[in-house]
């Protein structure tokens, strides 16, 4: 299937067997995931199970205190709290990206580059910046106030920013383009032929889209929820510039008690339950990547 | 249905870029408030770089994201050539954990790393700082580069051996001449992406090592200040000559 015609199978054949010296080379790069993605994720998980002293400092006291700490009500109210959002932000995103995608996809060459420069640079910009393009819009004396007021309001400026509202205006901003770019993706590969025969075969154009475009373009949703959803559960840069702290996520409380509580034990406990909430929709969103295929 | 498309297009293109550029123009606005206009001014521009914890930002920034990218560039070309080259007996489980710093939440990468940190009482720096950015960046290089080698010729590397090279001369004198553009474009990308990143760096940074969207997301918890509208017009400038750069080399490598 490579695209530039080498057969697979040749290139199979071509591999060498590496010799002490190709291992060599590749050691600083497994010795670097080794030592930097897999071991910190395993002094997370024994962490966990740790307990935090006076000053902050941790004990090696194996219990699973911690995870009933992270089972109170309290916690449980914001990993659901968590969960809304980000899957509000996921909908929201599928809905505004979705006709985009489809648009781009369709479109004759120059305008789909040109389209998909258009999104490649928000994809590309700082978050932060974004995010504080609509902290300029929303505060009590930004640009949306300024013309309800200008228009003539009967009402004194609004409370806008540090409103939930707010803050999923900032998540939607902030990830729509990674939602954009994966359907764009499985759109672009749609077999126009496939929607004409349905079309032959007597199907509406509502009847065309729910049962040929959108299960086709399926893997591309499920690649973009992966990009939204679980990265907006444990956002707290965006969360706490729009929603000035009064809506704290998943994410808030992390890193409050890794660098002010400094209660890390407990923190590492809320961070293996999130690591597990990432593995089960990466699971799931795999399992439903490989179905249709 | 079509005009629904496009007309919803034009929405979204509206809403993706309509924030962005409102900031643009407040940056240029003598007025502190962004209601109205005031005239035209550049003072935001002056006070941005006579402003100095900024600039001591920005400095550690490109320092930063110049280590990162060179590291980068380093461990991921290598990689992606010896994984396309050699068959290791645990080549599919490396390319699964390669993928894992590109899709894991960037909080879960920041505390993980702090912890590690901790443990082996390694203080936080621009070491650390720059370990974290390498970490999540070097596997898009990886990337990158693997997408170029699967459309080389083997033939090319073939004749060079044939042709008495050593397998590094032939790497170095063949290979990496027709993974330039690939190269470059990754090494752009790190560059980005260290370049932008906070929440890494929120948990792996010292005082003294402070980078410039750290120095910007405390200001901007603060509340607001036209400076930030300069430095973000700044920062969208350099992005989109970055997406137009890499497009260039991207229309160059086919």
């Amino acid at each position: 299937m490579s695209a530039i015609g080498i057969p697979s199978a040749s290139a199979a054949r071509d591999r060498r067997q590496p010799g002490w010296r190709a291992w060599a080379l590749l050691a600083p790069m497994v010795l670097w995931l080794a030592l930097f993605v897999i071991i910190p994720g395993l002094i997370l998980i024994v962490y966990s199970f740790c307990e935090r002293d006076e000053v902050g400092g941790v004990i090696f006291a194996f219990n699973a205190d911690n995870y009933r700490r992270v089972f109170e009500p309290v916690y449980l109210r914001i990993f659901a709290r968590s969960i809304g959002y980000a899957g509000l932000t996921t909908a929201i995103c599928v809905v505004l990206g979705y006709p985009v995608a489809c648009y781009i996809a369709r479109a004759g060459e120059q305008l789909r580059n040109r389209l998909l420069l258009l999104v490649m640079v928000p994809f590309w910009t700082s978050f932060l910046i974004r995010t504080y393009a609509w902290m300029t819009i929303l505060k009590q004396e930004g640009l949306l106030n300024g013309l309800l007021q200008a228009a003539g309001a009967g009402f004194g400026p609004l409370n806008l920013l540090y409103t939930p509202t707010a803050v999923v205006i900032g998540l939607v901003y902030a990830y729509l383009p990674f939602m954009i770019l994966p359907v764009y993706g499985s759109a672009e590969k749609l077999d126009n032929s496939l929607i004409e025969a349905a079309h032959d075969l007597g199907a509406g154009p509502v009847r065309a889209f729910s049962a040929v475009i959108v299960p086709l373009t399926l893997p591309g949703i499920a690649a973009g929820t992966l990009l939204v959803f679980v990265p907006a559960i444990g956002m707290f840069a965006i969360t706490d510039l729009m929603g000035g702290a009064r809506v704290p996520m998943i994410g808030n409380v992390i890193q409050n008690q890794f660098l002010q509580a400094r209660d890390w034990p407990f923190g590492a406990a809320l961070g293996v339950v999130f690591m597990l909430m990432f593995a089960l929709t990466y699971a799931l969103l795999q399992r439903r990547h490989a179905s249709p295929a | 249905m079509d005009w629904f498309l496009r007309g919803w297009t034009a929405l979204v293109f509206l809403f993706l870029y309509g924030p962005v550029l409102v900031l643009v123009a407040c940056s240029f606005n003598a007025s502190r408030l962004n209601v109205v206009w005031e005239g035209f001014t550049l003072d935001w521009y002056q006070k941005l770089l006579a402003n100095a914890p900024l600039l001591r930002a920005a400095k550690n920034s490109l320092l930063i994201a110049t280590a990162t990218a060179i590291l980068s560039v380093l461990l991921g070309t290598a990689g992606a050539w010896l994984l396309h080259r050699y068959r290791y007996r645990c080549s599919q489980l490396i390319r699964t954990i390669v993928a894992i710093p590109m899709v894991m939440p960037e909080i879960l990468m920041g505390i993980s790393l702090l912890i590690l940190f901790a443990t082996i009482g390694l203080k936080l720096g621009f070491t650390t700082v720059i370990i974290g950015h390498v970490t999540f960046s070097f596997p898009f290089v990886l990337i990158a580069v693997q997408v170029r080698l699967h459309g080389l010729d083997p033939a090319l590397e073939e004749a060079a051996l044939d042709l008495g090279a050593t397998p590094l001369r032939a790497f170095w004198l063949v290979i990496v001449p027709c993974l330039k553009p690939a190269i470059i474009a990754g090494a752009l990308m790190a560059f980005t992406l260290s370049m932008d990143e906070l929440i890494v760096t929120f948990f792996t940074r010292s005082a003294s090592a402070e980078t410039l969207p750290v120095q910007v997301y405390g200001m901007a918890r603060v509340g607001l200040n036209p400076m930030l509208n300069a430095l973000s017009t700044l920062f969208i400038l350099a992005t989109v000559a970055f997406v137009l750069f890499s497009e260039y080399l991207r229309k160059l490598s086919r």
